[in-house]
């Protein structure tokens, strides 16, 4: 359809993405600065403040802490997620159709209501390790893309493949790696992506599952931003514009950007 | 019978995590806020009969409120326009807005301190373009929280939206242009009612994620700018008052589960093309 845009409306688009990419270009200006105080235009050039990142210990603490959990959840949530979204699809006609609400759930509940709650229940309650605390709670708000999103690649499966496969002799686990697994490739990759991103950046589930000892990477950027006003946090926030680069080549590799449009 | 049931086996652990870490915690939090020693509702009257308390919700309200209607607005047209931009020019709108989204809640709203603070780049230009003789803080004010929740939530629409109004079916829009619809009329009276139902359920998604946020209030809205989620915090962590923090909870629950109940049942309702 050609249709002629209104100029103030491009003139709005323009402003709009302004608006969205010029904060993220000042934070980049504001970690070069060779200054100890936070500025933009960045005066001088100095990649200083890189370096101090990793001369914090509690930097370095949780950056690992925050890999770790990252790496942990996501995987664990793809174990039962992949099973969880196979079962939904392939015997819809057998489960309850309310089955699929319940991994809506993690979305529907504020997730700062459930990292409460995890302190309440987990680690006070039942006296369980913080890092368990927030390896469950990241593994709860992750598993919603890993049942969603793989079952979306799912729906359009046709499972009469795999049903050939199995009545040719394949046993059914192989032919679940061999058959069903490569048709919703695309899906596991997304919900790994998407699922890696959001532990890296939770806040509000980690909130309350930090304490003295552990803590996780944005919780620590909280708590320095609250004393100091350098550029440290400037330059850990462009590490992490860095992981968003790199995972968005990642997409661009392995399913095209245009996927990200969906 | 393992087999006959295979589909539940399969889903079982996923079903467990949801239940264990999910239901039970947050039915627990809620329970305790009915507990308590001092009567069934006595958490209640004594968040309601609180003027701080009150005023603080009635803040968080508006903040959603309003980020809520400034990014429908902004966010919109602007995928209107991403919507009808050619080919390479759109993947590279869309790249600039998933770019945003993937990068975390906290880098986002630090962003905001550099610009807002007193020697930030605003304040700075204000006084070198002499609309002001000193630099104040726009910081710690409600503005501000606005100002940085609809930057955060502005990409999450603008990608909703343009999925939604990617599905609008070329005919329709050919068919209106035929009937000798203007480009303004078209848009008006056959893409804005068929983009209705996705405008809910960005509105939705925006809402409840600015009503239930914490990060960006703290960093730029600060104790002077105190909302549900910061209150929250503020008496679980340094009060230690965990009746009065489930409260909170139980109260940001039932609001989040409200509208998207409710939101998606008009939803639904108002969706032209169901039949």
């Amino acid at each position: 359809m050609k249709t002629q845009l209104h100029p103030a409306l491009i003139g709005l688009t323009v402003v709009v993405y302004i608006f969205l990419v010029g904060p993220l270009i000042i934070v980049l200006g504001a970690s070069v600065s060779d200054t100890t105080y936070l500025t933009f235009p960045p005066q001088g050039f100095s990649l200083r403040w890189f370096s101090n990142i990793f001369e914090i210990s509690a930097f370095r603490r949780t950056i690992i802490t925050s890999l770790e959990l990252a790496v942990l959840s996501t995987g664990l949530a793809l174990l039962i997620g992949i099973p969880a979204a196979y079962a939904l699809n392939r015997y819809r006609i057998e489960l309850p159709k309310w089955l699929s609400t319940v991994f809506v759930l993690p979305i529907l509940v504020p997730e700062i209501v459930l990292g409460f709650s995890l302190l309440k229940s987990l680690a006070v309650g039942a006296s369980a390790p913080i890092f368990l605390a927030l390896l469950a709670g990241h593994t709860l708000i992750v598993l919603p893309y890993a049942v969603r999103v793989v079952s979306a690649s799912l729906a359009s499966f046709d499972f009469s493949i795999e049903e050939a496969a199995v009545s040719l002799g394949s046993p059914p686990l192989k032919t679940f790696f061999t058959i069903v697994m490569p048709n919703v490739r695309s899906g596991v990759i997304a919900a790994f992506i998407l699922s890696f991103i959001t532990s890296i950046n939770d806040v509000s589930t980690s909130l309350f599952l930090t304490g003295p000892g552990i803590s996780t990477l944005p919780i620590q950027i909280l708590a320095h931003v609250e004393q100091f006003f350098d550029p440290t946090i400037a330059s850990v926030s462009v590490l992490l514009m860095l992981l968003t680069v790199a995972v968005m080549a990642v997409v661009e590799r392995t399913l095209g950007l245009t996927f990200l449009a969906k | 019978m393992v087999k006959r049931h295979l589909g539940w086996w399969l889903a079982a652990p996923a079903i467990l995590l949801v239940v264990l870490v999910l239901v039970l915690p947050v039915a627990a939090t809620i329970g305790t806020t009915f507990s308590d020693d001092k009567g069934v509702l006595a958490p209640y009257l004594a968040f309601f009969g609180s003027g701080f308390r009150r005023n603080v919700l009635w803040r968080t309200l508006e903040i959603a409120l309003a980020t809520t209607a400034i990014s429908l607005l902004i966010g919109f047209l602007t995928a209107y326009v991403v919507a009808k931009s050619p080919g390479r020019l759109k993947s590279l709108l869309i790249i600039a807005a998933v770019f945003p989204l993937l990068t975390g809640v906290v880098v986002r709203s630090f962003a905001w301190l550099i610009i807002l603070g007193k020697n930030g780049i605003l304040n700075n230009t204000l006084v070198w373009l002499g609309v002001t003789a000193e630099p104040f803080s726009m910081l710690y004010t409600e503005g501000a929280v606005i100002v940085a929740m609809v930057y955060l939530f502005v990409p999450l629409m603008i990608l909703t939206l343009v999925g939604v109004l990617e599905n609008i079916p070329e005919d329709v829009l050919q068919a209106s242009a035929s009937l000798g619809a203007s480009p303004a009329a078209t848009f008006r009276q056959v893409v804005f009612p068929l983009a209705v139902p996705g405008l809910i359920v960005g509105a939705v998604l925006v809402f409840t994620g600015s009503f239930t946020s914490y990060a960006t209030p703290q960093l730029v809205g600060g104790e002077r700018q105190m909302v549900m989620g910061t209150l929250m915090y503020q008496r679980a962590m340094v009060a230690f008052d965990w009746v009065g923090a489930s409260t909170i909870a139980a109260i940001m629950v039932v609001l989040t589960v409200t509208v998207v109940l409710a939101m998606s049942r008009i939803a639904r309702r108002l969706n032209p093309m169901a039949t």
